[in-house]
């Protein structure tokens, strides 16, 4: 070994942070691609799930599969008590102040869409304005357009600059009395943009007006303090996270809960039903309707419980290293150019490649063994702003590695043989 | 395993870096545009018809290689073509993407598209400007989608 590579090693170490202890907990990173290690680096899009992970669901349909909140019998019981733990776990890891504010959604998209729904239509009228960033994927898009068309009210946008940042002082004007509701990401998940989200709440509720944040890239990556950021919503998905897909949660501040009208309806949400009239739960069920995903509420538990014991802090130190590693190492690459440039990002690097389309670099990377997404990362108003149709980008996560940073460099470099 | 050299072949390449008939066509009879949602690829077709031929064909857009390059040679191998020839190389064409046999012998220099059947994922790119160019033919300006 180079002294090189022992100060390297040494200065690794002194994170205390053990990457091949990590990926030893998920099994997909021995996979091999078209006879290549597998090299994942499409987190943001969804990430791999540890073996505690998929052992909970496992445990779970082998030994104590039942339904929630409606038997008496024993595998009920510890059914209910799972999900109650869970809730409790996703309560503490967001710092809420009760569990009456944790509501398990499908995903990010599922908890957006109740908020516009239920608060939206409950209290937007016409001439009313909702405000959204330019850095909004489809998903903190499309549920306010359909809000704001319902309603006769105004979607508003506050746009990016050249670096992929929402400038502070355009969003502050652009918030006033008829801004009803702001709907903002916490971190974007085509540029990897972290917003300064605490600054902004506090802006916007000068003006009244509740904030709705899109948290799916910034669960996985950071602490969420949802009292602390004073945020009134936030929603995040469990696949993002290390756990299962077709879970997530919405965090609400329970006032607001409880002034809102119900989601959808069914079982679980009621407190009784005759033909004439139905009473509704008490939060969170009230939001609940039907039988849960309790394996994917199982599941996203256990994800919790992973993440707490690798430490969000050590992860996030670690991604930020590694982010800045591939961030130098992609921008020494002639003829390739990153898109999103903020001095404060998590976890994603988009770039394009001169003469090569992301589709063909995707390609090209995949025969390495090499997943990342390519495309517009359903953010195609962010595309437009910087006059692409699409970029390549790669997503870090706690178990990725510089040698993996180095096969991106290697492929990208491989495609630039193909095409330049 | 399929090399990428299969996908990646020297004309495919060729015309994805310097496309042939890419710009407008002058006096256009048809026009149609074309979109691939998966990647946010536009692609114009434009047509010029006399007598049941297409005597001027041409395209716009930008897109991946794959796609860059069918439209290219698609707007060679079409050109002096009445739709019902377009129609049956169309299918020929499909078939070549999408079925496990050998291809068509008339297909000509359209064959070197035959490695896109080991990658599910571009099959669209490289039927992108077809769609549009049928779509042109049938007077349906709005655009064609391949999703």
């Amino acid at each position: 070994m180079s002294a090189h590579a022992e100060v390297l090693k040494d200065s690794r170490a002194a994170t205390a942070f053990n990457v091949d202890r990590i990926r030893e907990d998920f099994p997909i990173l021995r996979e091999k691609v078209h006879g290549k290690p597998l090299v994942y680096l499409d987190n943001a899009a969804t990430s791999q799930k540890p073996k505690a992970v998929i052992d909970s669901l496992v445990d779970y349909y082998t030994h104590y599969n039942a339904n929630v909140h409606r038997a008496v019998h024993l595998l009920s019981t510890r059914a209910t008590a799972a999900c109650d733990d869970s809730r409790e776990k996703v309560r503490r890891f967001i710092n809420a102040g009760s569990t009456n504010e944790i509501v398990f959604v499908r995903g990010t998209t599922e908890g957006l869409n109740l908020v516009a729904q239920t608060h939206g239509r409950q209290n937007i009228g016409p001439g009313d304005e909702v405000l959204i960033s330019g850095l909004e994927h489809h998903s903190n898009i499309v549920p306010w357009q359909i809000l704001c068309e319902e309603k006769q009210a105004r979607l508003r946008v506050v746009h990016i600059d050249d670096r992929g940042v929402v400038p502070l002082d355009e969003f502050e004007k652009a918030l006033h009395e008829r801004t009803r509701l702001v709907a903002i990401s916490h971190v974007s998940n085509a540029l990897g943009t972290v917003n300064p989200l605490a600054d902004m709440i506090k802006m916007a509720h000068r003006w009244n007006a509740p904030v709705v944040v899109d948290g799916a890239q910034a669960a996985p990556h950071m602490h969420v303090d949802v009292r602390a950021l004073d945020a009134d919503f936030y929603a995040f998905s469990g696949h993002k996270l290390f756990g299962p897909t077709g879970i997530g949660v919405l965090y609400g501040k329970e006032a607001l809960f409880n002034a809102m009208p119900p989601f959808q309806g069914g079982g679980d949400m009621i407190r009784s039903v005759t033909f004439e009239k139905t009473t509704y739960n008490d939060l969170p069920y009230k939001f609940e309707a039907g039988t849960p995903d309790i394996a994917g509420i199982i599941g996203i538990g256990a994800a919790i419980d992973y993440v707490n014991d690798v430490g969000m802090d050590a992860i996030a130190a670690y991604e930020q290293e590694l982010l800045e590693y591939a961030t130098d190492a992609v921008s020494q690459l002639e003829g390739v150019r990153i898109i999103g440039t903020a001095p404060n990002k998590a976890s994603v690097i988009s770039f394009v490649v001169d003469n090569a389309h992301p589709h063909d670099v995707g390609t090209v990377l995949d025969r390495e063994g090499i997943a990342v997404r390519t495309g517009h990362h359903c953010a195609q108003p962010v595309m437009d702003r910087f006059g692409i149709a699409a970029t390549t980008r790669a997503s870090l996560a706690f178990y990725n590695t510089r040698e993996e940073v180095d096969a991106l460099i290697d492929g990208i470099r491989r495609v630039q043989e193909f095409f330049s | 395993m399929s090399d990428l050299n299969d996908l990646y072949q020297e004309t495919i390449i060729d015309h994805s870096k310097r496309p042939r008939n890419k710009g407008e066509v002058e006096q256009a009879t048809h026009s149609a545009e074309g979109y691939n949602p998966l990647c946010g690829d536009r692609v114009q077709v434009q047509l010029k018809i006399e007598n049941g031929h297409i005597l001027g064909i041409g395209f716009r857009g930008a897109g991946c290689a794959i796609s860059t390059a069918s439209a290219s040679l698609m707007t060679e191998a079409m050109k002096g073509k009445t739709p019902e020839e377009v129609e049956i190389a169309f299918r020929k064409f499909r078939d070549l993407l999408t079925e496990d046999q050998a291809p068509a012998p008339d297909l000509g220099k359209l064959a070197v598209f035959s490695g896109v059947r080991e990658y599910p994922m571009r099959v669209k790119c490289a039927t992108l400007a077809w769609h549009t160019l049928r779509a042109a033919l049938r007077g349906d300006p709005q655009a064609v989608s391949t999703e």
